[in-house]
C-alpha cells in the first residue's frame, strides 16, 4: 500500500495531490587526471547520481608535445623518433607506418625481405599492445595474476626489439628504405621460441583463466556496448570497431608491406561491449602469431634495405673508405636531402586502429605539414556516451578496454 | 566505381562548386567552398553507390603565401563498402576563417574540429563546444600557424650560401 502514495512521476504526483520529491542531487567527481585506474593522464569530470554516471566531461592534452609542429622543422628520418612516442605500447607499428609514408612519397620500392621483417616486427608489436590491454583489463577487474603471467611474454618481445634496434620502448626501428639491420640468428631464435613455445602456452593459459571465468565475464559482459553504426559515426577503427561487428582492417582493405601474402582471419564481435573487445583482442593475438609463423617460414632471401643512396644511410665501414658513401652519409645526417613535393595519406593498422599519416611536402627537407590521424584521439570522444548510466567501476573497465594510450591521444 | 565516376557525379551535382580535381597517388582530391561543404559531405554520405560513410580525418593547413585562401580544411572520407578514399579541401581567407561544422554529419568531427581550431584558429560555425582541446585554455595564439617558426637553436652558424642555397 505504501508505495502507491509515493509519486513516481509528475502526473502521479498531480493525481495523488502530493508534492514531487526531487531526489536528483548530483555530485561532481573528478576521475583523474592522475588516477591509478586510468593508466595515463586522463581527466573525466563526472556528474554522478549516486553511483551512476549521468554525464562526463573530458579534458585531454596533459602530455601534448606538439609533434606536428616539431615535425615541420625536422628532416624526415628524425620524425621517426616522434612517432615512437605516440602509441608507446606498439611503437614499431608507428615507426614502420612513418617509413612507409615517406617511401610512398619518395617512390622507394622496399625489398621483399625488408617487408617481411617489418611484418614480423609489426605483428610482435600488436601482440605486445594487446597483451597490455587485455591483461590490464584483468587487473582493473581484480585479477592480477594473469597480468603478471603474460607480462613475461611481453618482456620477451621487448628483448626481440632490443636485438633488432637496441631499444625497448621507444624503438626508432627501421629506416626509410628498409631495416637498419637484418634479422640476426639470435633474433630468429628468440622469435621462434616466442611464437612456437612460450607465447601460445601462456596465452592459452591466460584465456583459460579469463574467457569463461564467471566472475570476470559477469563483470564485463554488456558493459559499455556500442553499435556498429554508432561506432562508425564516432570514427572507431581497429579492434574496438571490429568488436562492434564491422570487419574493417587496413591490413586487408589496403594491404601494405606485403600483407596480401599472408593468410589470416579478422575476428569480429557482435555487441561491441567490453567482453567483445576483450575477445577480439585475444583472437587477434592468435592471428598475429599465425602471420609471424608464415612470415618466418617464407622469409625471402636478399637485401634488407632498398638501394637508395639518397635516403638510406650507407654502412659505416663504407663511410670510412668510400668517398661516395661519405658524401651521402654527410648529406643524410645533416638533413640536406630534399624530398619531392606531394601530398600523401598513408594508413596502417595500428595497435588500436587506423593510424594515418597525412603528409604535405613542399619539396623541402622537412614536411610542410604533417598530421597524425591518431585512432585513440578520435574514438576517445565516444567515452562519455559509452559510460552514461553505468557505475564508476564499469567506467574504469570501459576505459581500460578501449585501450586509450595517453601518448597517442595527446600527440 | 572509380575516381573518374565519382568526379563526374560530383561535377554533375555540384557544378563549378567542386573544382581542381587531381589524383595524387591515386587519391581523388578536389576543392570546394564553405557554402557547399556540408551539403557535399551529406550527399557523399547518403549516396546509394558511393556510401562515403566514414570520416577518416579532418585537419587544417596554413598557407600564408596563398593570397585570399590562407587556411585550408582538409577532409578525408572513406567508403568502407567500396574501399575508396577521397580528399576534400576547403580554403578560407585569413580575414574570415569561418566554416560550418561537420558535427551535424559525423559526431566524430567534434574533436577533430576542436583540434583544428586549437592549432590554426579555424572557426567552425555552430560547433557544439568550440574550445581548445590539446593546448591550455588561456593560450592566446594558434601555434601551428606558419608565423610561429620553430627556432633551430643548434644551427645558428649555418650560412645558406655555404651550402649552395
Amino acid at each position: 500500500m505504501e508505495d502507491i502514495l509515493i509519486p513516481k512521476n509528475t502526473s502521479d504526483a498531480l493525481a495523488l495531490n502530493r508534492p514531487i520529491i526531487e531526489d536528483t542531487e548530483y555530485t561532481t567527481l573528478n576521475l583523474g587526471p592522475t588516477h591509478p585506474a586510468t593508466h595515463g593522464i586522463f581527466q573525466n569530470i563526472l556528474k554522478m547520481d549516486g553511483e551512476k554516471i549521468v554525464s562526463g566531461e573530458q579534458t585531454i592534452g596533459y602530455i601534448h608535445r606538439a609533434f606536428e609542429k616539431i615535425a615541420e622543422r625536422r628532416p624526415f628520418y628524425q620524425i621517426t623518433t616522434l612517432t615512437d612516442r605516440m602509441n608507446y605500447c606498439s611503437s614499431p607499428i608507428n615507426n614502420m607506418g612513418w617509413h612507409m609514408t615517406v617511401e610512398k612519397l619518395l617512390g622507394v620500392k622496399v625489398p621483399k625481405r625488408a617487408e617481411y621483417i617489418r611484418v614480423i616486427m609489426m605483428e610482435l608489436a600488436r601482440i605486445s599492445d594487446h597483451i597490455i590491454c587485455n591483461s590490464i583489463l584483468g587487473v582493473d577487474t581484480g585479477a592480477y595474476s594473469g597480468f603478471l603471467y603474460v607480462f613475461q611474454e611481453r618482456e620477451k618481445i621487448y628483448e626481440i626489439y632490443e636485438e633488432m634496434c637496441g631499444a625497448r620502448l621507444t624503438t626508432n626501428m627501421g629506416r626509410i628504405g628498409g631495416m637498419e639491420r637484418d634479422l640476426s640468428p639470435t633474433a630468429i631464435a628468440k622469435i621462434k621460441d616466442l611464437i612456437y613455445n612460450s607465447l601460445p602456452k601462456a596465452w592459452a593459459e591466460f584465456e583459460k583463466l579469463f574467457n569463461r571465468n564467471r566472475i570476470f565475464v559477469d563483470r564485463i559482459v554488456n558493459v559499455g556496448p556500442i553499435t556498429g553504426e554508432r561506432a562508425l559515426e564516432y570514427g572507431f577503427t581497429g579492434p574496438n570497431l571490429r568488436a562492434a561487428g564491422v570487419d574493417y582492417d587496413v591490413r586487408v582493405m589496403e594491404p601494405y608491406s606485403s600483407y596480401q601474402d599472408f593468410e589470416f582471419d579478422i575476428p569480429v564481435g557482435h555487441n561491441g561491449d567490453t567482453y567483445d573487445r576483450f575477445m577480439v583482442r585475444n583472437q587477434e593475438i592468435w592471428e598475429s602469431i599465425k602471420i609471424i609463423r608464415q612470415a618466418l617460414e617464407n622469409l625471402p632471401e636478399g637485401p634488407f634495405y632498398a638501394n637508395e643512396n639518397h635516403y638510406y644511410l650507407p654502412p659505416k665501414h663504407d663511410v670510412y673508405k668510400n668517398m661516395e658513401a661519405l658524401i651521402y652519409h654527410f648529406k643524410i645526417v645533416m638533413g640536406e636531402i630534399d624530398a619531392p613535393a606531394g601530398e600523401i595519406y598513408h594508413a596502417v593498422e595500428g595497435g588500436n586502429g587506423e593510424l594515418g599519416f597525412y603528409l604535405v611536402s613542399d619539396g623541402g627537407r622537412a614536411p610542410y605539414r604533417l598530421h597524425f590521424r591518431r585512432p585513440s584521439f578520435i574514438y576517445y570522444q565516444a567515452y562519455p556516451e559509452m559510460c552514461k548510466g553505468v557505475s564508476i567501476s564499469d567506467a574504469i573497465v570501459i576505459l581500460s578496454s578501449l585501450n586509450v594510450i595517453a601518448g597517442e591521444l595527446d600527440a | 566505381m572509380n575516381n573518374q565516376q565519382i568526379a563526374e557525379d560530383i561535377v554533375i551535382k555540384f557544378g563549378e562548386n567542386a573544382h581542381s580535381f587531381e589524383e595524387p597517388w591515386g587519391l581523388l582530391t578536389f576543392t570546394t567552398n564553405r557554402q557547399h561543404i556540408i551539403s557535399l559531405l551529406e550527399y557523399l554520405k547518403q549516396h546509394e553507390t558511393f556510401r562515403f560513410n566514414f570520416l577518416t580525418d579532418l585537419t587544417g593547413i596554413h598557407l600564408p603565401d596563398n593570397q585570399g585562401a590562407e587556411f585550408g580544411v582538409i577532409y578525408h572520407l572513406h567508403s568502407l563498402e567500396n574501399n575508396v578514399r577521397i580528399r576534400i579541401k576547403v580554403f578560407l581567407s585569413k580575414d574570415d576563417i569561418h566554416i560550418p561544422t561537420a558535427t551535424t554529419v559525423w559526431p566524430t568531427a567534434n574533436w577533430m574540429e576542436r583540434e583544428s581550431y586549437d592549432f590554426f584558429g579555424i572557426l567552425f560555425d555552430a560547433h557544439p563546444n568550440l574550445i581548445r582541446i590539446l593546448n591550455i585554455e588561456d593560450m592566446d595564439y594558434f601555434p601551428l600557424r606558419k608565423e610561429y617558426a620553430l627556432e633551430d637553436a643548434t644551427r645558428e652558424d649555418k650560412i645558406d650560401a655555404l651550402f649552395g642555397r
